[in-house]
């Protein structure tokens, strides 16, 4: 009988990423989408890092940069008691990093396509930067932010190299469904690498047959 | 009294120009601005807006100073409070007609009045795009009046009308914005589709 614990774990992981990128990503795709700067340009940069870079350097450098051993991990764990390696934790804070350039690109891409006239007609009627955001921006942007929301997700649950390097294979802790795949394969019980493998596909195709369907039905009916 | 004394670079297609504006218009004064395109009559409406902001000068509104370099004062567009007809309309895709007044107003009758004044009480579930250009730009103009502004700026808001539309809506607009007490400056490529809604011009070069 296969363990199920590391798929919920991987869905766990999965949701609460996808909902502190919504919370954190969709007001910085905002911000991001407004005018240009060096700085801003940047931060892009930095944002879309993880779609290029081998997960094994984010891993290795969140590994290091949170290491109770010294700086920041340091003081976290001697002030606050947090620490982010080989935690739950840490795996929230990695999947957050990795996944952001899947949730802030197509988002900010969205917003730049609205014509700038939409948020000048909210200000002149006396409508803040955010209540614009909130009930102009995102509503008219809804194919691209349900998009963004299960891409995000997805990624999410298929994470292996960072999460791998920062969480290490603790069962129950750290041992999200990827891993398992990756653990039973090396243990040679290819029967539960199977079942794992056939749980993350059959999940991730639904959720990416989701996105497809739904956007066919917004192209044909693009004002909801 | 409305004040308006600036300066702003332009970007056209052969380099830059400087907008040069020194203007004052009398409160309730309704004035047709025209001039070529690319001489600046959309950017003057936005920087009276605060929508587009002047390298320098000053726009003085009823004795409130709402821009001066020297002073360093640049209110946002929400605390100017203009009303606002946008060329392309603006509209807002995800609302109904309905929806966009109730955006700007909590005045139950005067959503009501604006819907009847527009000939829009029957699409008012209507969204955006199941409007004709006629309708879409009805509604800008109905949303841009729903805040009750002091000031009106519009650009082009008769262009997509036909003339008996044109012609209604013209006589209708004349008595509310008396009623406001509004002060309008309506950019406009051409003089006569205003029917003598104007009482003064304003031409751009």
């Amino acid at each position: 009988m296969t363990d199920l614990a590391p798929v919920w774990l991987s869905l766990k992981l999965a949701t609460l990423t996808t909902l502190l990128l919504l919370l954190v990503g969709l007001p910085l795709a905002g911000w991001l989408s407004r005018g240009r700067s060096f700085l801003k340009t940047v931060i892009e940069a930095l944002i879309t890092m993880p779609l290029v870079l081998p997960p094994s350097v984010l891993g290795f450098y969140l590994l290091l940069a949170f290491s109770p051993q010294y700086g920041v991990g340091k003081w976290l764990q001697d002030n606050v008691g947090l620490s982010f390696v080989f935690s739950f934790q840490g795996l929230v804070l990695a999947s957050f990093i990795y996944s952001m350039p899947f949730m802030i690109g197509p988002v900010k891409s969205a917003l730049e396509q609205l014509p700038v006239s939409l948020q000048q007609a909210s200000y002149t009627l006396g409508k803040s930067r955010w209540e614009t955001f909130i009930r102009v921006l995102l509503p008219n942007i809804k194919p691209s932010l349900f998009t963004a929301t299960v891409l995000t997700f997805a990624h999410t649950l298929g994470e292996f190299g960072v999460v791998l390097m920062i969480g290490g294979n603790i069962p129950g802790v750290t041992r999200v469904a990827s891993i398992a795949v990756y653990d039973s394969v090396e243990r040679m019980d290819y029967h539960s690498a199977n079942n794992y493998s056939l749980t993350l596909f059959a999940i991730t195709f639904v959720l990416v047959m989701g996105v497809f369907i739904y956007n066919k039905s917004q192209a044909k009916s693009p004002i909801v | 009294m409305i004040s308006i004394n600036i300066e702003k670079r332009l970007k056209t297609y052969d380099g830059q120009q400087i907008l040069k504006i020194s203007s004052k218009f009398a409160p309730g004064c309704i004035t047709n601005i025209y001039g070529p395109s690319g001489s600046g009559k959309t950017t003057f409406l936005k920087c009276i807006a605060g929508l587009a902001t002047p390298e320098s000068g000053s726009i003085v509104v009823e004795e409130q100073v709402w821009f001066d370099t020297q002073s360093k004062v640049n209110l946002s567009p929400q605390k100017r409070t203009v009303g606002f007809v946008f060329q392309d309309y603006a509209l807002f895709p995800n609302m109904t007609v309905r929806q966009h007044l109730e955006y700007a107003s909590k005045d139950a009758v005067w959503i009501e009045r604006l819907l009847r004044l527009g000939k829009m009480e029957t699409l008012s579930g209507h969204k955006p795009e199941y409007l004709s250009g006629g309708q879409q730009q009805r509604l800008a103009i109905l949303r841009a009046l729903a805040t009750k502004p002091k000031l009106l700026l519009m650009d082009e808001p008769f262009s997509a009308l036909d003339a008996e539309m044109k012609a209604e809506l013209i006589a209708e607009l004349k008595s509310v914005f008396a009623e406001l007490g509004a002060t309008v400056l309506i950019v406009s490529h051409n003089p006569q589709e205003l029917n003598g809604l104007a009482d003064s011009e304003m031409v751009f070069s």
